[in-house]
């Protein structure tokens, strides 16, 4: 580790008009019948929701390549336009800002290989971005949640509800506060 | 944002100033700003209380990352001032520099994005109320792929200094917004990048909220004469390294 790193700094209120782009929560191919939705709400210190957070999300295919594909932002050559993913190559990484009522919604595949999807929660008011993990079952030999009490390693498992949709709220500060992680 | 709005308690930049000194005298040195940073007004309910769960899982998702290629972007992406039919005014600038990992090594063929506010300082975003002029001619908003060396490249305008309602007469210096991915999802950074010799670091508290010296260096680009293309724009060169462990990490046994 020889190279010092750029400090993190917020993202700042005005990301809007850059970093999200047209159908970012749209991971899973059009139509394709084992889509999954993940979806919840973000939730501040006092229990009011977050309107300006940016939710990204990153997972592996589901036959477990973790490479990724070029594409999420396609763009046409001519007009320069985001035309969206070119619904054929699955490139793992999703991107959507909140709404005005701290709800943020991705439409994938399940992921190959391990139960979770990696999420990472940006915000104006957060300094250095925050990284969780979405649990779409409990795993019990996960050696991440093994680590965790009941109560703590509830925040990180998905709640199912109807039509394969996986429900995962992620509370900021205080009561019930998200797990977030710290890579080494 | 306009200033017949009452601020929100009228903490004035002497209060701040207190608050900054305080957080620089409690913090130990860091590479990032702490996540709890009170003279950052609105970091108060938005960080986490719990200490962060470490983790380090060689099978971790997260030690691989998204791919990004030529479908993902134009080529006049990374041209801020070709974006309309006619130039924005300001100061054009060239803004470059290269992406490495914490061995140095190039982060090649990866998604640099940036956003900024235009020459008076304002956004092209809605909710910017702050009484300067929009630009027609000018969003703000680029992207490009760094090459095989690391290196990403942009033309721009200078962005100019902004008020903020943090607390009374909070002026942003004049910064540029990066998003940066490297080869894995870990080296996620979100960060801002500062011009040399700009008068408001000392009131700013989201500059001071990286509380070592060499760190906050190291936000603020170089005016770099070599970079400086003759009759048409001033260079700045910013370097940037992203943190974080990688599955080559991994493999080669580093030690993080
Ligand atoms: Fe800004």
């Amino acid at each position: 580790m020889s190279y010092a790193p750029t400090p993190s700094q917020t993202v700042g209120p005005f990301y809007g008009y850059a970093l999200p782009f047209p159908r970012g929560g749209e991971v899973a191919p059009a139509g394709h019948p084992d889509a999954i939705t993940l979806h919840g709400y973000v939730y501040d210190g006092a229990g009011n929701p977050v309107p300006d957070a940016l939710i990204e999300t990153w997972q592996p295919a589901p036959d477990g390549s973790r490479t990724g594909a070029p594409g999420s932002l396609r763009h046409d050559p001519v007009t320069g336009e985001v035309i969206g993913r070119d619904g054929v190559a699955f490139t793992g990484f999703g991107r959507v800002p909140t709404d005005a009522d701290g709800h943020w919604a991705i439409r994938t595949l399940p992921p190959g290989g391990v139960s979770y999807i990696a999420v990472a929660v940006f915000a104006r008011g957060l300094l250095h971005h925050l990284y969780t993990r979405a649990y779409l079952t409990d795993e019990p030999g996960d050696p991440l949640l093994g680590s965790l009490d009941a109560r703590r390693r509830a925040t990180l498992i998905t709640r199912p509800e109807a039509h394969r949709t996986y429900r995962f709220d992620i509370r900021l500060q205080g009561e019930g506060e998200t797990v977030f992680l710290e890579f080494e | 944002m306009t200033l017949t709005e009452p601020l929100p308690d009228g903490l004035s930049q002497r209060e701040i100033d207190t608050e900054v000194a305080k957080a620089q005298a409690s913090a130990a040195p860091a590479d990032h700003p702490p996540r709890d940073y009170p003279p950052y007004r609105s970091s108060h309910f938005r960080h986490p209380k719990q200490p962060l769960i470490p983790l380090r899982d060689p099978e971790a998702v997260e030690l691989s990352g998204p791919a990004f290629g030529v479908t993902d972007i134009t080529a006049l992406d990374r041209d801020l001032t070709r974006q309309h039919q006619g130039e924005p005014l300001g100061e054009r600038i060239t803004v470059s520099g290269r992406v490495l990992d914490r061995e140095g090594r190039p982060v090649r063929g990866q998604l640099v994005e940036l956003w900024q506010a235009n020459a008076s300082g304002r956004y092209a975003h809605q909710l910017d109320q702050h009484p300067a002029p929009l630009d027609p001619n000018f969003t703000g908003f680029g992207r490009c792929l760094t090459d095989d060396d690391g290196t990403y490249s942009f033309t721009t305008v200078k962005p100019g200094a902004y008020p903020w309602r943090n607390h009374v007469n909070a002026w942003r210096p004049a910064h540029i917004h990066f998003s940066l991915f490297g080869t894995a999802f870990t080296q996620r950074l979100v960060t801002q990048m500062y011009f040399p010799g700009d008068p408001l670091f000392p009131y700013d508290p989201v500059l001071r909220s990286v509380t070592g010296e060499a760190a906050r260096q190291r936000l603020v680009s170089t005016y770099d004469h070599d970079l400086s293309t003759p009759e048409w724009s001033l260079g700045y060169r910013w370097d940037i390294v992203l943190d974080g462990p990688s599955a080559t990490l991994f493999e080669e046994g580093g030690n993080h």
